[in-house]
């Protein structure tokens, strides 16, 4: 060991206070302009935009857990914005637009990797809901196309073009497609937004909710009270349990959402690659383990244990998609819990509560809508107006029967 | 794999089943509002607790109800619905007969 370490292994300074990523924990202040419960990416994504943007620094993210370590920390890291309607599309490819500058913004390597993102079509009915997507995604923007099998065998040789006696028909290759460090976002945003001053709190749990003549004065924790002037709610899975304590019943049911990866290989397969028909979506890390995963679980449960069923049923899928992947061997399975909604699209804006604000029902598909969702929410906190892109995704909709069907573009791809 | 016991079957696994959803009753399609009907099909508690909730046992086509806990996933009973159901649910279509007066005026 060189000498001239020993140094740095005596001073009781080091590590030096100013690089620390994140501020040492304080104690609970008794009033927050703002109070956003969970700090998962979109918790500490609002925080972030609301310093940045609107200089409002008085603000508490409240996580029960730790930083990051609900959903941000389980996805498989899927960034697209080839969805079905207009409304999808507008809002995703804003997303993908602000990922693409995270890293640079953050100066901190999020590890953004741009790898285009191909979905297989095994009917013709597929192939006539990919060109309606194309037309959809080209007209606001996006980079997406519909390919043929020879296109689809020269992305990826080594996919079977037949799975399950599935023929491969066509494929939606979407350009934009891509994926990052989940963790590294939502560290990205929180050192972000601790810097200029929000205070992110740990193991502080929000157990109540003060609701006062139909306006949100405050919440219970763990570590006591706080008032606020206004409250955002960015609890993913625990949507309705958390809107309960303030009087708010939900369109949402909560399911559990498993993936798993396999041991390291070498580099292979570029693209995301994913089958609605097979139940079934693979990409290969920039570490070269294969990550996948499919639907929800089969019926509604909050637990994020992991299942053999799933196991046998995905491995079946994936293994006919990747033949070879027989031989690889599993290193993990896990589960997070999945907010769905009926048509597939969020739950975000105003709710029944005046000053309480929703950012839910992100199901199997929000980590890639992190960076618009925060700036976004922070817009709506800050003006108290609904910004326009976020408008089609208010709670009620659902009264007025005008929802936005995402399903077919969501299922098995995330 | 899970195992669900079936009122009419015994114990069977998992796969074997489908959820239905959590028991809820019904307001009258003719006479709610549309808030209240759209309450019916989308909104739900969705808590962390006991539920009773409709299941499929897909192979012989049979429906029951179960009471599971949200959070363990242990299903504490499952019983055949006329326990609940004491007699047929009539669905009347009121909002028609108004209709065809009207073509016939
Ligand atoms: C297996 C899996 C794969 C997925 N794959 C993709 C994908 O490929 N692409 C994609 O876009 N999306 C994907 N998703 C969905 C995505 O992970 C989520 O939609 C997204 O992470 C939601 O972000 P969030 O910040 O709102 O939630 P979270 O990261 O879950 O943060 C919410 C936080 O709230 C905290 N909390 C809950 N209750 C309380 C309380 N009472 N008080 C204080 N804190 C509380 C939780 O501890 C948690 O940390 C996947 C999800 C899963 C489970």
């Amino acid at each position: 060991m060189p000498f001239s370490l020993l140094k740095y292994g005596l001073n009781k300074d080091y590590p030096f206070e100013q690089n620390a990523d994140l501020p040492a924990p304080s104690a609970l202040k008794s009033h927050y302009d703002v109070v956003i419960i969970g700090g998962g990416g979109h918790g500490v994504a609002t925080a972030y935009y609301l310093a940045k943007y609107h200089g409002i620094t008085n603000v508490a993210v409240l996580e029960k857990g730790y930083l990051g370590g609900g959903n941000t920390a389980r996805n498989t890291a899927v960034i697209r914005s080839n969805y079905l309607t207009s409304e999808g599309v507008k809002f995703y490819s804003e997303s993908v637009k602000l990922f693409q500058g995270l890293s640079n913004e953050f100066d901190f390597n999020i590890m953004y990797s741009r790898r285009g993102q191909l979905t297989l079509a095994h009917s013709d009915a597929a192939v006539r809901g990919f060109r309606q997507r194309t037309e959809v995604n080209k007209h606001f923007g996006g980079k997406t196309e519909l390919i043929d099998p020879q296109q689809i065998r020269e992305l990826v040789p080594t996919l079977n073009m037949n799975p399950a006696d599935q023929p491969v028909l066509a494929g939606l290759w979407h350009i934009d497609g891509a994926t990052a460090r989940h963790d590294a976002v939502a560290w990205g945003y929180a050192k972000g937004a601790t810097q200029r001053g929000v205070e992110l709190h740990q193991l502080t749990e929000v157990t109540g909710v003060n609701v006062e003549h139909g306006k949100v004065t405050g919440v219970e924790t763990n570590r006591g009270k706080i008032r606020c002037g206004c409250v955002v709610q960015a609890v993913a899975g625990m949507s309705s349990v958390v809107a309960a304590m303030a009087g708010i019943r939900m369109p949402i049911t909560t399911y559990p959402l498993q993936a798993m990866v396999t041991q390291p290989v070498k580099p292979f397969l570029d693209p995301l690659v994913s089958s609605p028909a097979l139940h079934c979506y693979v990409q290969q890390t920039g570490r070269g383990e294969l990550v996948f995963g499919g639907g929800s679980d089969p019926y509604p449960l909050y637990s994020t244990r992991s299942t053999m069923d799933l196991k046998e049923s995905l491995l079946a899928h994936a293994v006919e998609l990747f033949p070879f992947m027989a031989n690889l061997r599993l290193m993990r399975q896990w589960g997070g819990l999945t907010d769905m909604t009926s048509d597939y699209s969020p739950i975000m804006g105003l709710s029944p509560v005046d000053n309480y604000y929703l950012d839910a029902g992100w199901g199997t598909w929000g980590f890639k809508s992190t960076p618009i969702c925060g700036k976004t929410m922070a817009g709506l906190v800050a003006t108290g107006k609904v910004p326009e892109l976020i408008e089609p995704f208010a709670m009620s909709r659902f009264d007025t029967f005008r929802q936005v069907n995402e399903m077919g573009a969501t299922a098995a791809s995330h | 794999m899970k195992i669900i016991n079936c009122p009419l079957n015994g114990p069977r696994n998992s796969s074997e089943f489908v959820h239905g959803g959590e028991l809820r009753e019904m307001p009258d399609p003719n006479n709610c509002t549309d808030r209240e009907w759209a309450d019916y099909v989308f909104y739900s508690d969705n808590q962390i607790g006991v539920i009773t909730e409709w299941w499929l046992h897909a192979p012989s086509g049979y429906w029951f109800i179960a009471e599971r806990h949200t959070g363990s996933d242990e299903i504490l009973r499952t019983y055949d619905p006329s326990e609940i159901f004491t007699k047929r649910v009539e669905f009347s279509a009121k909002a028609e007969s108004s209709q065809s007066e009207e073509i016939t005026a």
